[in-house]
């Protein structure tokens, strides 16, 4: 994650450089043994199984992978997954700016502690995310009487699925902009504060234009995310069919009863989303690096 | 507008920033706080700005108490060492930022923005830049859409840090020169902090010294540089010549030999045996040659760069103030008529000395 706020202000031509020095080139055997490992394993574990789904998707052919998306738990599952998505997205979207703005630009007690909790959400299991809204919402758990007297579903119910992906997805938006709002420092706020702007308009003019790419780069990541996420979504989702399936989940449970087609073309519509994410993240670096030669031609 | 600052006191941890200080900045003056790095000098024009808070004491602009006027509401201009313009922004929305955000009733309309913007550029020379971006200009370009952002907003004082702190050598002293000229045509009181003497000594009416927190001394830069008020001063405004020694007889001992002024003795009220230190400035030296003698202070010829129209004689103390080293400035003719050379034995004779008693020693 840390490299990726580098990623994004990467020129390119590194590469020939360090070919055409000869204190940096390597034999050519050296480099036809690297080019040839990496692109036999990029070709095994990512090419490979990207192929396979869409091939297993449509082996019985389009009319089946058409029924097997339009059939009302899948399509309740894409709804839910997105509907997940787009609540997760903004929530952590606010947080993450919030939480990089407090790192980055003032000093307080616990900002240590803060820093390594926002990982928290990478470091643990899914699984033990899951559970955690279990232990305290689920029927057994903290509020479990609580919430029942008052007729409020959390766990096992839409809520606890969206509760699970955000905490999944915090870190994304943070983490890509705590570097970055480090790096640019404090100066141009504070002269932004000395011309009269009240906090609002320093945000809006000078600090959002200042990290707009970097947060763009991280909704997408957490976006991709929050439309993928198994783990603890499982735990917390209870597997009820066209109420609390996500699209990753319904994925399995088609897997199980050996529904194979349907399986896989539940799955290639994940891959395919990945797919779109992908693209539009390439397109996000390549204007950010526009943006950036624009201002410093 | 005045500026003043009463009893300022500021703390970062355990580390004392600004102790008491109290100084007085009448309107229209040009100051230099000047000081070595860590002197609280870019503290204590942050507190005034109001970027920063002061632990305890006061800041009056215009006699007005405003230490809990919010920074917004200060209507300073500032200057920032790295410049801090908005590199987002065209050098145009960069001038006219501080015109756009001011709240609706008091917001001119864009014609007028536009107007004034341009007059602003033209101030500071650059209106043929107004539609680049920050990171396409240099230095010296940037600095001074600094000040014309700063000056947009009619502020009642400039506040620079560093303004020329991050340029290279010649275009600092073209941009010293002109904000000379532009503070003649604006009379804006204004403060500038720098760690540069010879910046403060050229730019500046009135020159602040400070070191540790304290203000050492206040002056014209004539004043300032002619008669330093303390050892500090003395050392940190141009090249200087130490001595240290003890005071005997009235008379300052260094090493085996006794410091003269001229052809004088000293005449110095000091306990016998207080460390003391003697400063003379490089022209304030003359050169005696030969070892005999008992004038002055033995010392050997180390080096002589003359390239131009001075010439620069580096020396080694001997008897006793070995270990200490001193410069001479003379002109070229004087070391051929003396017929100096590398390895000479001399003494040294300053015809003029300043004696501070060396505390803590």
């Amino acid at each position: 994650m840390a490299g990726a706020a580098t990623t994004l202000h990467w020129h390119g031509d590194h590469a020939s450089k360090y070919e055409s020095r000869s204190a940096t080139r390597e034999a050519p055997w050296v480099k036809g043994l690297i080019l040839g490992l990496s692109l036999t394993f990029f070709a095994v574990f990512l090419l490979l199984p990207l192929v396979a789904v869409f091939v297993e998707a449509l082996r019985k052919g389009l009319e089946t992978y058409w029924l097997a998306l339009v059939e009302p738990d899948a399509l309740s599952a894409i709804k839910l997954t997105l509907i997940t998505a787009a609540i997760a997205l903004p929530v952590n979207l606010v947080f993450g700016v919030a939480a990089a703005w407090a790192i980055a630009k003032f000093e307080f007690r616990g900002k240590q502690l803060l820093t390594t909790l926002i990982d928290l959400p990478f470091s643990v299991s899914p699984v033990v995310a899951g559970l955690i809204y279990v232990l305290i919402f689920g029927a057994q758990g903290w509020f479990g009487p609580w919430l029942a007297e008052h007729d409020i579903r959390i766990v096992f119910a839409v809520p606890g699925i969206v509760l699970a992906t955000v905490f999944v997805t915090f870190p994304f938006v943070a983490r890509e902009l705590i570097p970055l709002m480090q790096a640019q420092g404090k100066e141009e706020e504070e002269a932004a504060v000395v011309l009269g702007a009240n906090g609002w308009q320093t945000f809006w003019h000078v600090t959002l234009p200042n990290i707009k790419w970097g947060l763009l780069y991280g909704v997408i990541l957490c976006n991709a995310r929050a439309m993928g996420e198994f783990g603890a979504v499982s735990v917390v989702s209870g597997h009820i069919r066209g109420q609390t399936n996500t699209m990753p989940l319904h994925v399995e449970i088609l897997y199980n009863e050996y529904n194979f087609a349907a399986a896989f073309a539940v799955a290639s519509v994940l891959a395919l989303l990945a797919l779109v994410t992908l693209v539009i993240k390439t397109w996000v670096e390549w204007k950010a690096a526009q943006a950036q030669a624009a201002i410093e031609k | 507008m005045s500026i003043e600052v009463r009893n300022i006191r500021k703390q970062f941890g355990s580390f004392t920033a600004l102790d008491d200080v109290s100084l007085d900045f009448p309107t229209g003056e040009l100051v230099a706080l000047l000081g070595p790095s860590g002197c609280g000098k870019t503290t204590l024009l942050r507190i005034i700005a109001g970027l920063e808070s002061a632990d305890s004491g006061s800041v009056l602009l215009e006699g007005e108490d405003a230490s809990h006027t919010h920074v917004r509401e200060r209507q300073v201009g500032f200057v920032f060492q790295h410049y801090a313009l908005f590199r987002h922004m065209s050098v145009f929305d960069n001038v006219a930022f501080g015109l756009r955000v001011k709240p609706r009733k008091e917001r001119p309309s864009e014609a007028v923005i536009r107007k004034k913007v341009h007059e602003l550029l033209e101030l500071v020379q650059l209106d043929w830049l107004a539609d680049r971006f920050p990171a396409q200009l240099s230095g010296g370009q940037r600095q001074r859409i600094a000040l014309a952002r700063a000056l947009a907003v009619e502020p009642r004082v400039l506040l620079l840090d560093e303004p020329f702190g991050a340029l290279d050598a010649k275009v600092r002293k073209e941009l010293r020169r002109w904000l000379r000229r532009l503070h003649d045509e604006l009379h804006i009181t204004s403060i500038f902090v720098t760690h540069d003497q010879e910046e403060a000594l050229e730019v500046a009416d009135r020159v602040v010294l400070m070191d540790h927190g304290h203000v050492e001394q206040i002056g014209t830069p004539e004043e300032v540089y002619r008669h330093p008020a303390t050892p500090f001063v003395y050392g940190f405004l141009g090249a200087v010549n130490h001595f240290h020694g003890r005071a005997e007889d009235g008379q300052v001992r260094v090493g085996e030999d006794l410091l003269h002024r001229g052809q004088d003795a000293l005449a110095l009220t000091l306990d016998q045996g207080a460390p003391v230190v003697a400063f003379a400035r490089p022209h304030e030296l003359d050169i005696l040659p030969g070892e005999a003698g008992n004038l002055g202070v033995a010392a050997k010829i180390s080096r002589i760069l003359a390239f131009g129209v001075t010439a620069r004689i580096e020396l080694d103390g001997v008897n006793g103030s070995s270990g200490q080293h001193f410069e001479v400035e003379l002109t070229r003719e004087q070391v051929e008529r003396q017929g100096l050379a590398e390895g000479q034995p001399v003494r040294l004779v300053p015809s003029r000395l300043k004696v501070f008693e060396q505390k803590g020693a």
